[in-house]
């Protein structure tokens, strides 16, 4: 696999250009503010519960502090993955470079595979910068690492779903602002679609919650990893990979 | 080195090129000449495994473009028309990037880098964002992108278009010391740099093949005569009598003139040469010779008269269009 060479200069273009800086900067900030608030909330709440011993039985750091951060950093990402990835292929057609790509002797798998890389590194050395607060948590008390561990698989897992739709999107469309919203409408709708379970009775109600991704991510957050959040992220990934490669293949015989 | 039969490429309605058929030998520089929208970068989209022709076929080094193209890829070096690059990326890394693509090993590498941005005269930009540089930079940045991994065919469309004079004949140059090792193929709308640059040359208009050859071939194809303008002063009675009476002459053509002077057009065997009897019929007559030079040798005649002379012939394309 020739994927190495795209991966390392995607990397450059991310942190050649202003992309890479905008998003640590502004992620990094709004998730420490969430943190700082929601750290700031437990504190209070188990100094209260020093007074009166009766309300402090659920207080636990994973399920009080962790859960609600990535709950919030999930959010955050939602606005946030679509601009990593919506110049991927629609900056490259809109420039001509992509002409320039696709003559170079790289098999189509290995530009897809160079590109999802390069935006999955980025994303993971992100969320390597937020083990701050776990680490802060960690300095005040003592805290259980597994649950988080699980927590950051269920980011990645997710994150990486993310970029995989927002590869898909951008192979579609040489626009930028069509890919970045186009990205972000189908993710806020695999969001919100878990909500008319509710509702909805019987099959429909298993198949709404089953597409949700939120519903998949809480059980990472609570420490447990189950085969079927795994299967639903990974298939999720596997097919918006697949059908990025057919969209950029296409190019081939289409013209 | 490549084989190109009866390939056409239709945009929807639209037919950009028609059974093209051509063939360039190893070692070859052709030129790709025909004025704007004839089909000369859609051929070479196809040529270098870009897009699909419509139909016909296309190999380069004895592999098909659209089934082999993987192969084909490994020995071309193209450069598209108007040279897109990585605006965010230096010079010396956006080649490096190149390189590596392209499968030049770690070791090879800077010193292949290092040795086409010498060949471009761009070594002195390396560090520059490719974005803040000028038209004529870019250009070269994408010459040289293309002569990486020192490929057996060129694909280059347009090379020196942006550029300024003296920077057009340093590219020239190179292009013409790739002749023997490579076989490129250049698409121009500039006529001399066939000429200085080009071994062959395939004319191409409306998305048709209209001459091919050598310009040497062409230009004796289309102008089987060799033809002399001829400028005199003080001139009395029938010049044109009198000129058509020197042995050798073939015909002769009143030119417009301005001035007063009698002005014509001499037409004479290519192998006889009747300049020399022209101006003793012009001083035995007491007349002043004011000017003769030979003309219509050039391949700007040969692709005036094929392309222009095309379109006045065929008035319903021209409605069409």
């Amino acid at each position: 696999m020739r994927w190495l060479p795209v991966f390392k200069k995607e990397l450059r273009l991310f942190f050649g250009s202003a992309v890479a800086y905008v998003v640590f900067t502004f992620f990094l900030l709004i998730s420490g503010w969430f943190f700082s608030q929601i750290f700031l909330f437990y504190s209070d709440a188990s100094m209260r519960s020093f007074m009166q011993p009766q309300f402090g039985q659920n207080l636990n750091v994973t399920e009080n502090v962790m859960r609600p951060l990535f709950t919030n950093m999930g959010v955050v990402l939602l606005f946030f993955m679509p601009m990593l990835t919506m110049r991927l292929f629609a900056e490259e057609k809109k420039s001509g470079t992509m002409e320039l790509l696709l003559t170079y002797p790289v098999r189509d798998g290995e530009i897809l595979a160079g590109k999802f890389l390069a935006a999955a590194a980025l994303y993971v050395l992100l969320l390597a910068l937020t083990l701050l607060y776990p680490g802060l948590v960690a300095y005040f008390t003592r805290v259980e690492w597994g649950p988080i561990l699980t927590g950051y698989l269920g980011l990645v897992l997710m994150g990486g779903t993310f970029l995989a739709v927002g590869l898909l999107v951008s192979s579609l469309t040489e626009n930028q602002i069509v890919a970045g919203f186009g990205t972000f409408g189908v993710l806020l709708l695999f969001w919100v679609i878990g909500w008319g379970a509710e509702f909805a009775g019987g099959t429909l109600r298993t198949v709404l919650q089953y597409l949700s991704v939120t519903e998949h991510i809480d059980g990472f957050s609570r420490g447990l990893i189950d085969t079927k959040d795994l299967v639903y992220y990974g298939s999720a990934i596997a097919l918006a990979l697949f059908l990025s490669l057919r969209s950029l293949e296409s190019k081939r015989w289409r013209g | 080195m490549i084989q190109v039969d009866q390939l056409t490429k239709h945009y929807g309605p639209v037919t950009a090129i028609q059974d093209v058929s051509f063939n360039v030998e190893k070692g070859q520089i052709v030129g790709f000449l025909g004025p704007n929208g004839a089909g000369k970068s859609t051929t070479m989209k196809i040529l270098s495994c870009f897009m699909p022709a419509s139909g016909g076929t296309a190999r380069i080094a004895g592999f098909d473009v659209f089934s082999q193209s993987l192969e084909v890829r490994r020995r071309i070096g193209y450069l598209p028309e108007n040279a897109p690059l990585y605006t965010d990326l230096p010079v010396a890394g956006y080649l490096d990037f190149v390189a590596e693509i392209k499968g030049v090993s770690r070791g090879a590498r800077k010193g292949r880098v290092a040795d086409v941005m010498e060949r471009c005269f761009i070594t002195d930009m390396q560090r520059r964002l490719i974005g803040k540089l000028s038209k004529g930079y870019r250009q070269r940045v994408g010459l040289a992108q293309a002569l990486l991994g020192d490929p057996e065919v060129l694909i280059l469309d347009e090379p020196t278009i942006g550029l300024d004079p003296r920077q057009i004949a340093e590219i020239r140059a190179l292009i013409r010391s790739l002749a023997g090792q490579h076989t490129v193929i250049l698409s121009t709308h500039i006529l001399p740099e066939v000429s200085m640059v080009c071994d062959g040359v395939i004319i191409i208009n409306r998305g048709r093949i209209v001459a091919q050859g050598t310009e040497s071939e062409l230009v004796e194809q289309m102008f089987p005569t060799a033809r002399v303008e001829l400028r005199v002063a003080g001139a009395t009675g029938d010049v044109a009598a009198a000129l058509r009476a020197v042995p050798g002459v073939l015909a002769v053509e009143p030119r417009e003139s301005r001035d007063g002077t009698a002005f014509f057009l001499v037409e004479s065997a290519r192998e006889h040469d009747v300049r020399g009897d022209l101006v003793k019929l012009v001083t035995s007559r007491g007349w002043t010779l004011q000017d003769l030079h030979q003309v219509g040798m050039s391949l700007e005649e040969v692709f005036i008269r094929v392309v222009v002379g095309e379109d006045v012939q065929d008035p319903a394309a021209e409605e069409a269009s």
